[in-house]
């Protein structure tokens, strides 16, 4: 930190006053004259927190996708699919047992044994040959996406949270100040969106704790850089592509859950889940977890502000990102050359 | 994979009242020729234009991406956003039913400035997408597919967002209606063959063999002084030219262009025809678009007589291009390679 400060003090300088510029901005109540000219506060708050939790999904399905690269190469353009099939797996769940909790488990697994199958009965055979995987996943998510057509049908799905996540729940943050009472009146925001985000933060870090701090973290991080030498070194990689296989799916699984309490399951989210993972991934980085999370939040907020600021181009913006970060750094805000 | 196809290449009983040029074709492509010179002759006007129109049409941006893909090692996925942005710049400079927007140019202004538009599209994502390599370009390629397609929904000033522009017609050149089915025939043809030649004599000609080389060892042809990075973009720029021409004629074969035309779907679709016809020879993307469109084309019929559902059309896609891609990853053209090898393999043996 010191040293950072030391070498780069204008850089320093301006984050310190970009982060200051922002905590003043959630914080402070908003004069007459920022209203005027930016709209209400609570517009701002809402948009800050909506893409913030919606980042947090997005990092949910991202994550597996890039460790799933990170690990393989084989980038699984049919995780989009996986994200769907998990939604409607979780809202069979939950439909079925009333137990919004449960369908997170069953979706899961659910969708992790969906990606053992996968990976033992086709990736497996053509290990290497990554254009050949990448025509298979799309194959796959053809597929898939045509027969979820067939049982689910056109309709939007919602999965609904248990009655305790319902509702609002006052934050300690000041939307404005009455006029009436001049008492401040704090923002409200839906309980379940907290709770969600609260949860992507833990899988994110139970995540970065796995990889970094644990044995089968070492075991995956070596296969990242040398896979060859770690097979020659006595690992059985092929349980550990199965097990990372899985889990990356599983967590697409796990977010088609969260991405149908969020918002709604349809034919088409595959598409558009698999496009913000993308976006995600190659913002942030191919492979590197930390940089998704990065490209997931800057993505999700992207997305928000843009939707309240300028609503016509939101979509167009999140890959303009994309764009101006490949022309300076192609390798991904945090990935590696 | 092969430098070039030996497909139609060497073969052929030599007369010598022939020029050698004319020697060296073999007598299928002959065959193939005549054929479809002669097919308005008997086929009707369905199969002129619903299937043999639509299979030219796709398989020309098909073959702009078997060019990247089988010559420069590049699968891009933006030929057809190439293709739909030609279609929408002819749409805006050109005719169509909302002239709040087009702006009416004659044909012999707004074909060269759509093509060119198209082009320097298609240069631009190329210079974008050469930065990466290998599955990169895929992804980017993609991305960048997927932002014209919404850029084109939400824009309504320029676009007309989600519902393009209809009534889009060829010009009426020549006095003849080229929207009828056998001049579209004709024409399609026409410049189906004319780019499969110039891909053909470009992935012979000095550049093209360079670009092969650059596929095979970046690195190397670096260091015999090559230009990389200029013969990539080039590269595109060649295939954004096709690509472009078959934008312009999909659109008069549609009547309309709309964000639709260029999504994510059809994005993928050529991908899927290039792949299924084979990247090995210009001839497999027009197999591949062959055998797409007789597919959509009949595919309803098909299922319901097995008594399916008709709409899983896609499925019967996905299923069969999910078994090519795992048994044959050439594709059609792969098979048939295959398959005379091994009659080949079984007439040396000696009984």
């Amino acid at each position: 930190m010191r040293r950072f400060i030391e070498r780069h003090p204008l850089r320093s300088l301006a984050i310190l006053v970009a982060v200051a510029v922002l905590l003043w901005l959630i914080l402070a109540p908003w004069p007459a004259g920022l209203v005027a000219a930016f709209g209400r506060k609570k517009i701002f708050l809402n948009a800050l927190f909506n893409g913030i939790t919606l980042g947090g999904l997005y990092f949910l399905v991202a994550s597996g996708f890039t460790l799933i690269f990170g690990l393989m190469r084989n980038v699984n353009l049919a995780h989009g699919s996986l994200y769907l099939l998990g939604g409607y797996v979780g809202y069979e769940i939950t439909e079925w047992t009333g137990s919004w909790m449960f369908s997170f488990v069953v979706a899961f697994a659910a969708v992790a044994i969906f990606g053992i199958i996968l990976q033992v009965t086709i990736f497996r055979w053509m290990e290497g040959q990554d254009l050949r995987q990448t025509l298979v996943t799309i194959g796959i998510s053809i597929v898939m996406a045509d027969v979820m057509l067939w049982i689910w049908g056109g309709d939007f799905y919602q999965i609904l949270p248990p009655d305790w996540l319902v509702g609002a729940v006052e934050t300690p943050l000041i939307s404005t100040i009455s006029r009436r009472t001049g008492e401040p009146i704090y923002l409200k925001y839906p309980m379940v969106r907290l709770v969600i985000f609260a949860a992507a933060v833990v899988i994110g870090v139970v995540m970065w704790w796995l990889l970094n701090r644990t044995r089968i973290g070492m075991t995956i991080r070596a296969g990242v850089d040398d896979r060859d030498m770690l097979a020659a070194s006595g690992i059985r990689i092929q349980l550990v592509f199965v097990a990372v296989f899985a889990f990356g799916a599983g967590l697409a699984g796990l977010a088609g859950v969260v991405g149908g309490t969020f918002q709604s399951l349809a034919p088409g989210e595959d598409i558009r889940f698999l496009l913000a993972s993308l976006v995600v991934v190659i913002v942030g980085g191919m492979g590197s977890i930390t940089g998704a999370a990065l490209g997931a939040l800057l993505i999700g907020l992207a997305e928000q502000f843009g939707s309240v600021y300028m609503p016509t181009y939101a979509v167009v913006g999140t890959f303009l990102i994309m764009v101006v970060v490949l022309a300076f750094r192609p390798q991904g805000l945090l990935g590696r050359k | 994979m092969a430098a070039s196809g030996h497909g139609f290449g060497g073969g052929g009983e030599s007369t010598a009242l022939l020029p050698e040029w004319l020697r060296r074709i073999h007598p299928a492509t002959w065959l193939l020729a005549v054929f479809l010179l002669f097919l308005p002759a008997f086929a009707n006007d369905f199969i002129q234009l619903q299937v043999f129109g639509w299979a030219f049409v796709l398989g020309m941006i098909a073959l702009s991406l078997m060019f990247l893909a089988g010559y420069g090692g590049m699968v891009s996925l933006v030929q057809m956003t190439v293709a739909g942005c030609a279609g929408y710049m002819y749409a805006i400079f050109g005719h169509s039913a909302f002239m709040e927007i087009s702006l009416g140019w004659p044909w012999w202004a707004t074909i060269p400035v759509a093509l060119i538009v198209a082009v320097v599209f298609g240069t631009i994502s190329g210079a974008l997408a050469v930065r990466t390599e290998g599955i990169y370009t895929i992804m980017i390629t993609l991305a960048i597919a997927s932002a014209f397609f919404y850029f084109t929904r939400q824009n309504y000033t320029i676009f007309n967002g989600f519902s393009g522009f209809n009534a889009v017609k060829p010009p009426a050149l020549f006095g003849v209606d080229w929207k009828q089915a056998t001049p579209f025939y004709y024409l399609s043809l026409f410049f189906a063959t004319a780019s499969y030649l110039a891909v053909l004599y470009v992935s012979r000609s000095s550049f093209g063999l360079a670009l092969q080389g650059v596929r095979d060892n970046a690195r190397r042809m670096e260091a015999l002084g090559f230009n990389v990075t200029a013969h990539r973009i080039a590269a595109y720029s060649f295939a954004a030219v096709i690509a472009g021409v078959a934008g312009i004629l999909l659109t008069w074969l549609n009547g309309q262009i709309s964000p639709g035309t260029a999504g994510v779907g059809p994005v993928i679709d050529i991908l899927i025809i290039a792949v299924v016809g084979g990247l090995r020879h210009p001839v497999g993307p027009f197999i591949g678009a062959l055998i797409y469109v007789v597919l959509r084309t009949f595919a309803l019929d098909a299922l319901v007589a097995v008594g399916l559902p008709a709409e899983r059309f896609q499925l019967l896609i996905g299923l069969g291009f999910l078994l090519i891609v795992l048994f044959s990853p050439d594709g059609v053209l792969g098979l048939w390679a295959r398959w005379r090898a091994r009659l080949r393999l079984r007439r040396s043996e000696p009984y």
